[in-house]
C-alpha cells in the first residue's frame, strides 16, 4: 500500500454506545424485517442477499454508505422482498403511501394522524 | 372538509417520503395479519433496552475464569453461548476465534452488516458504513491503527467476513493483572470493540494505563 492509498481512504465513522435508531422509523423498518423472517416470509439468507445488492446498487449511485443511510436500504431490500414474495406489491404500495400522505396534510395539527383522515378514504363516503 | 378551509393552513405537519414508506408498508402488512404493531413494539424496545455487547461481555468473562467452558465456547461457539441464555435471531451460527499471542482477529461483514445479535446488540453506524466493510480486508492494519490496535509486525491479523450463516465473536486476551477478579468483575473490562476485533479490553482498576 502506497501514502497515496492511505490519503484517499475515506475516514470510518465511528461512535460510541449510541442509539440504536435515530428514527422511529428505522426502528420500524427493522422490526417488520424481523417478524416477517420469523413467519417465514423467507430465510435469512434471501434478506442479506437483498441487502448486500440494495447497498451495493446505492453505492453505484454514489452513495458514499458512511452508514448514515443504511436503514433506507434496509426498508428498500424489505420493499422489494415483500413484492417478490407476493406480500405486497409496488402497486399497493405506491397507493398507500399516497393515502397516508393525504392523510397528513388532512389532519389538523396536534391530532393523531389516522388513515380515515384521507379525504378519499372510505370513511368520508357517505 | 370545505368547511374547514376557513383557517389558516398552519398544519404544516409532513413525513418525510421515508416516513411514509414505512407507513404503508406497517399498515398493509398488518392489515394481511402478517405483523402485529405491538409485537413490532416489544420486538423494538428489546433491541433498544435488553440486548447489547454485555450478553458478550460475560461470555468472555467465563471463558477466561473457565477453562471447560473456554474449550466448549471454541468447539461449538452457538451451544456453549446458549448455555448462558443468550439465544435468537442472528446467533444461530456462531463461531469464537481467539486472541493470542500469534493471532489478532477482526471481524467484518463485507456485503451488508451480518452481526451476532443475541451478544452484540445491533452493530454500531461504523460497522455498517462502507469505508470499515472494504478496509477491514484490504487494509486491517491500517484500520486497527485507527480504532488506537497496535498490533505488532510479527502477530498475524486474520480478518473474518461474517455472513447470513456464520457470525464471529473475538474471544480477546485477557488482561495481565486480573488474576484476583471474578467473573462480574472481568466482563465490566470486556468491550463492544473488543470483540469485534478493534479494540483491546480495559485494564483492570488501579493498572496503570
Amino acid at each position: 500500500m502506497t501514502t497515496t492509498d492511505l490519503a484517499q481512504s475515506p475516514a470510518i465513522p465511528r461512535d460510541g454506545d449510541g442509539p440504536v435508531f435515530r428514527e422511529p422509523w428505522e426502528a420500524a423498518a427493522f422490526a417488520m424485517a424481523v417478524r416477517l423472517h420469523e413467519r417465514g416470509l423467507f430465510t435469512w439468507k434471501e434478506w442479506a442477499a437483498t441487502l448486500s445488492e440494495e447497498i451495493a446498487a446505492a453505492q453505484d449511485r454514489g452513495d458514499p454508505d458512511h452508514g448514515d443511510t443504511y436503514y433506507r436500504h434496509w426498508l428498500a431490500a424489505l420493499e422489494r422482498l415483500v413484492a417478490a414474495k407476493g406480500a405486497v406489491g409496488p402497486a399497493e404500495m405506491t397507493a398507500r403511501r399516497d393515502a397516508w400522505d393525504r392523510a397528513v396534510r388532512a389532519t389538523p395539527h396536534g391530532q393523531p394522524i389516522l388513515l380515515a383522515n384521507d379525504p378519499r378514504s372510505c370513511a368520508h363516503r357517505p | 372538509m370545505g368547511a374547514h378551509h376557513d383557517h389558516d393552513h398552519d398544519h404544516e405537519e409532513r413525513w418525510s417520503e421515508v416516513e411514509l414508506r414505512v407507513k404503508a408498508l406497517e399498515s398493509l402488512l398488518t392489515e394481511k395479519g402478517l405483523v402485529d404493531p405491538a409485537a413490532l413494539e416489544v420486538l423494538i424496545q428489546t433491541y433498544e433496552t435488553k440486548v447489547g455487547p454485555r450478553n458478550g461481555a460475560q461470555v468472555v468473562a467465563r471463558a477466561w475464569s473457565d477453562p471447560a467452558y473456554k474449550a466448549r465456547l471454541l468447539e461449538d461457539a452457538t451451544a456453549a453461548i446458549a448455555e448462558l441464555g443468550f439465544t435468537g435471531r442472528q446467533g444461530e451460527d456462531m463461531v469464537v476465534v481467539e486472541n493470542t499471542e500469534a493471532v489478532h482477529n477482526l471481524v467484518v461483514c463485507t456485503l451488508c452488516s451480518c452481526y451476532p445479535w443475541p451478544v452484540l446488540g445491533l452493530p454500531p453506524a461504523w460497522y455498517k458504513a462502507a469505508p470499515y466493510r472494504a478496509r477491514a480486508v484490504r487494509e486491517p492494519r491500517a484500520v486497527l491503527a485507527e480504532f488506537g490496535v497496535a498490533v505488532p509486525e510479527e502477530r498475524e491479523v486474520r480478518v473474518w467476513d461474517s455472513t447470513a450463516e456464520l457470525r464471529y465473536l473475538v474471544l480477546p486476551q485477557r488482561p495481565p493483572g486480573t488474576e484476583g477478579l471474578d467473573e462480574g468483575a472481568l466482563a465490566e473490562l470486556v468491550t463492544r470493540d473488543s470483540m469485534i476485533g478493534v479494540g483491546e479490553p480495559l485494564p483492570p482498576a488501579g493498572a496503570a494505563a
